[in-house]
C-alpha cells in the first residue's frame, strides 16, 4: 500500500526520483466557472492573452495583407530599388534571419545531436522518466506511431520527392556543397555527373530529415518529460526553465514563455493547414481534375477539422493514437508499393549508399563557415532548423506526452535514432525512384517537368506516383495521406495547446479541446480566404530564433535535471 | 443484497461529494459491505498530486478518513489513464470489473442540454455498467 506518504501530502516519487519542492499548486492560477452548460478551466492569463494576440495577428494580416507579409515574407527582390534580382537585399524577417543567423541555427543544430548522442551513451542515460520504478504507458508501436506522425507526417509527403528531385537537378544554383550537375548547358544529361549528383541529392535532403530536426524535438521533450515526470512540475513549456528562472517560472516570465509556445503552435497548425489544403486541392485536381480553388480548399478545411475534432475528443488513446496507427499503416504500405514497383533491389541499394553519403557528408554539410552553397545552406538548411525549431514547442511537449516510463537512453534512441533511419528509408525510397525516372526519361519525366523545368511543388509527389503502375490507386492514397497527416498534426496539436492553456492540467473540460481544434481550423481559412498565410508562416519561423537560444538553455536544464535525478538514486 | 460497493471520488473536488459519501456509508452499514473508493489519475503531475504514486497515497489516506468516520471497511484503488477528459468512464468501467463491485454509487451534476451531446460520467456508467448503479444528484 502507498501509505508512506506523511501526513502533510509531501510527495512520494515513483522509485527514486528527484521531485523539486516549489510552493507552486498546479491549477492555482486557473479559472474554473462553467459558461450555460460548458465548464471552463484555464489557466490566467495564458489562455486569453493568446487567444486575444492570434486574433490580433489574424486582423492584422488580414488588413494590412501588404505591410503584414513585407515584414515576414519580403517584398520581390526586384521591387526593391538597387538590388539584383535574385539577391538578397529587403527579402523581409525570414530571409534576414536565415541569411545573418545562418551559424548560429548551424551550430545551435549540431549541439543539439551532440548533446543527445552524448545522452544515450552516458551514465544518465539510465534515468526513467517518471521515476525509477515507472512502467512505460505505451507500447513501442503505437508510441513510435504518434511521436512520427506528430513529428514530420506531412513533409515527408510534400518533401519525399521534392527536395532530392529539386537538388538533383536544380537551375536555380542550390546545388549542396556545390556539387556537379547532371545537366549541361543544353538540357542534356551528363552522363558522368548523374552519379555524384544523385548520391549529394540523397545525403543532402537526408541531412534535413533525420538526426538534426529530431535532436531539436528530443531536446525539448526531453526537458519536459523530466522536469514534468520526475520533478513533479506541471506539464507546460515554463517548467523545463525552472532550473533557470526558479520561482519565476510561475509569474510573468513563464506566462511570456507558455503564451509564444501557443503562438508558436497555433499559427505553425493553421498555416500548414491552410498550405496543406492548396497542396491537397492542387493533387486532387491534376488527378482527378477537380476545380482548383478557394471553396474547394475551404471545404478540405473544413472537412480535415472535423475529423480533428473526433479524434481529440475521442481522446489521446482512442483517437490520436488509433489514427497515427492507422497513418503509419498507410504510409508503410504506399511505401512498400513504390519500393517493389519502381525496383525493389536497387533501391535497398539506394538506402545504403544514402545511409552511407549521409554519415560521409554529414560533417561538411552541418558546417557553416567558409561554404559558398549559401543558396542551399542559407535558403534551405537555415530555413529548415529554424522552421524545425518553431515547432518543437508543439512536437516536443507532445513527445514528452506520451514518453513517460521509458529511459533517458530508450527515449532518446526512439526519438533520435529510429526516426532518423526511417526518414532517410522514406527519402531513398521516394526521392531514389523520382531521380531514377528523370535519368530514365529527362524528355518525358512529370517529375522533371513539375520540379525543374517549372516549380509546382505540390505536385512533385503525384507526377513520381504517374511514372509507377497503378497510379490512380496510389495517387488518391496520396491525397489520403496527405490528409490524415494532417489531421494527426492537428488533433495532437490542439491537445498540446489545450494543456498549456489549462496550466499543464491535462483533464481540462473537453469544450476547450473543441474551442481551440475550432479555433484553428477558423483561422487557418481566415488566413486562406484573405491572404496573409505566407507572412504568419514566415513570422512563426521567424520564433525560431529566440527558441534556439532557448534550447541551448534546456541542455543545461537537462543536465542539472539528469545529474540531480542519478544523486537521488545513488544516495 | 449488496456485497461491494464502488464509489468514484475526484480528489480535487472532494467537498462536492458529501452526499454521494453519505450514501455510501449508509448503504455499507445497512448491507455490511466493503467500499472501494475509486479516484482515476494522471501520469502527468496535476493539482491533487505530483505523480501516480503521491496520488495514491492520498486516496488510502482519504479512503481511510472515510472508514473511521462512518464506521464502515473502506479500500482505496487507484486508476491510472493517459487522457482522464475523455477516458474516465471506460476507467471506472474497468474499475467495477476489477473491483468486483456489485453497485456503483457516484455523484452526477444536475443535467443539462449538453448531456444529449456527452453524457455525464454517471449516465454513461449506468447504461454500460452490469451491475447496479445509483446516481445521485449534487
Amino acid at each position: 500500500m502507498a501509505d508512506e506518504t506523511d501526513i502533510e501530502g509531501i510527495p512520494t516519487p515513483e522509485g527514486a526520483a528527484d521531485i523539486i519542492e516549489t510552493d507552486y499548486r498546479i491549477g492555482q492560477d486557473n479559472i474554473q466557472t462553467k459558461v450555460g452548460p460548458f465548464g471552463i478551466d484555464i489557466h490566467n492569463p495564458v489562455f486569453v492573452i493568446s487567444g486575444l494576440l492570434v486574433i490580433a495577428f489574424v486582423i492584422f494580416a488580414l488588413a494590412a495583407p501588404g505591410t503584414a507579409n513585407a515584414i515576414f515574407n519580403g517584398v520581390d527582390a526586384a521591387e526593391v530599388e538597387g538590388c539584383e534580382a535574385g539577391a538578397f537585399c529587403d527579402l523581409g524577417m525570414r530571409a534576414y534571419l536565415t541569411s545573418n543567423f545562418d551559424w548560429f541555427f548551424l551550430w545551435g543544430a549540431n549541439i543539439f545531436v551532440i548533446f543527445c548522442l552524448l545522452l544515450i551513451v552516458s551514465p544518465w542515460g539510465s534515468v526513467r522518466l517518471g521515476g525509477t520504478d515507472a512502467t512505460p504507458d505505451y507500447g513501442y508501436a503505437g508510441w513510435f506511431a504518434m511521436l512520427f506522425a506528430a513529428g514530420m507526417g506531412i513533409g515527408l509527403m510534400f518533401f519525399g520527392v521534392l527536395e532530392p528531385a529539386y537538388y538533383f537537378g536544380t537551375p536555380w544554383g542550390d546545388e549542396p556543397l556545390g556539387t556537379v550537375r547532371p545537366f549541361g548547358e543544353d538540357g542534356a544529361l551528363i552522363e558522368g555527373n548523374v552519379e555524384e549528383a544523385r548520391r549529394m541529392a540523397l545525403a543532402a535532403t537526408s541531412f534535413h530529415w533525420a538526426l538534426h530536426p529530431w535532436a531539436i524535438y528530443a531536446v525539448v521533450a526531453l526537458a519536459l518529460a523530466l522536469f514534468s515526470y520526475n520533478k513533479g512540475l506541471p506539464l507546460s513549456i515554463r517548467s523545463a526553465f525552472y532550473p533557470l528562472l526558479g520561482e519565476r517560472v510561475w509569474g510573468w516570465w513563464g506566462h511570456i514563455i507558455d503564451t509564444v509556445a501557443v503562438f508558436a503552435t497555433l499559427f505553425g497548425l493553421a498555416t500548414s493547414l491552410g498550405f496543406g489544403a492548396q497542396q491537397a486541392n492542387a493533387g486532387m485536381s491534376y488527378v482527378y481534375g477537380l476545380p482548383n480553388n478557394v471553396t474547394v480548399q475551404v471545404i478540405l478545411i473544413v472537412a480535415i477539422t472535423a475529423v480533428a475534432l473526433v479524434s481529440v475528443l475521442r481522446g489521446l488513446d482512442g483517437g490520436v493514437k488509433v489514427l497515427s496507427e492507422i497513418n503509419m499503416v498507410v504510409a508503410l504500405l504506399l511505401l512498400l508499393f513504390v519500393l517493389f514497383t519502381a525496383g525493389a533491389v536497387g533501391i535497398l541499394t539506394d538506402f545504403f549508399s544514402t545511409l552511407g553519403a549521409y554519415v560521409q557528408e554529414i560533417v561538411p554539410l552541418s558546417n557553416p563557415h567558409g561554404r559558398e552553397d549559401t543558396g542551399y545552406m542559407q535558403g534551405w538548411t537555415a530555413f529548415y532548423w529554424a522552421w524545425w525549431i518553431s515547432w518543437s514547442p508543439f512536437v516536443g511537449m507532445f513527445i514528452a506526452r506520451v514518453s513517460r516510463g521509458r529511459t533517458v537512453r530508450e527515449f532518446i534512441t526512439c526519438v533520435l535514432i529510429v526516426p532518423s533511419i526511417v526518414c532517410i528509408f522514406w527519402m531513398a525510397v521516394f526521392g531514389g525512384s523520382a531521380i531514377n525516372d528523370i535519368i530514365a526519361n529527362p524528355e518525358t519525366s512529370a517529375v522533371k517537368a513539375n520540379v525543374i523545368d517549372s516549380y509546382s511543388p505540390e505536385l512533385s509527389l503525384f507526377a513520381m506516383l504517374e511514372s509507377l503502375p497503378l497510379a490512380a490507386i496510389t495517387s488518391t492514397i496520396g491525397v489520403i495521406l496527405v490528409i490524415v497527416f494532417f489531421v494527426t498534426s492537428s488533433d495532437s496539436g490542439s491537445l498540446v495547446i489545450d494543456t498549456i492553456t489549462a496550466g499543464g492540467k491535462v483533464d481540462a473540460p473537453v469544450s476547450q479541446r473543441f474551442f481551440w481544434c475550432t479555433f484553428e481550423g477558423l483561422v487557418a481559412i481566415a488566413l486562406l480566404v484573405g491572404g496573409g498565410l505566407g507572412a504568419l508562416q514566415a513570422m512563426v519561423i521567424s520564433t525560431g530564433l529566440p527558441f534556439t537560444i532557448i534550447l541551448l538553455v534546456l541542455c543545461y536544464g537537462i543536465l542539472r535535471g539528469l545529474m540531480s535525478e542519478k544523486q537521488r538514486a545513488l544516495s | 443484497m449488496f456485497n461491494k460497493i464502488m464509489t468514484p471520488v475526484d480528489l480535487a473536488h472532494e467537498g462536492d461529494l458529501a452526499k454521494a459519501l453519505q450514501c455510501t456509508a449508509d448503504l455499507a452499514k445497512h448491507y455490511d459491505a466493503e467500499v472501494h473508493f475509486v479516484g482515476v489519475t494522471t501520469g502527468t503531475p496535476s493539482a491533487t498530486a505530483h505523480n501516480p504514486q503521491e496520488y495514491k497515497g492520498k486516496l488510502a489516506e482519504f479512503a481511510k478518513a472515510q472508514a473511521d468516520k462512518h464506521g464502515i471497511r473502506a479500500t482505496a484503488d487507484p486508476v491510472i489513464a493517459h487522457d482522464p477528459t475523455t477516458d474516465v468512464d471506460d476507467a471506472l468501467l474497468r474499475a467495477i470489473d476489477d473491483t468486483g463491485a456489485d453497485l456503483v454509487v457516484m455523484q452526477s451534476h444536475m443535467p443539462n442540454i449538453l448531456d444529449y451531446i456527452w453524457p455525464s460520467n454517471g449516465g454513461k456508467i449506468a447504461e454500460h455498467a452490469k451491475c447496479s448503479v445509483l446516481v445521485v444528484r449534487g
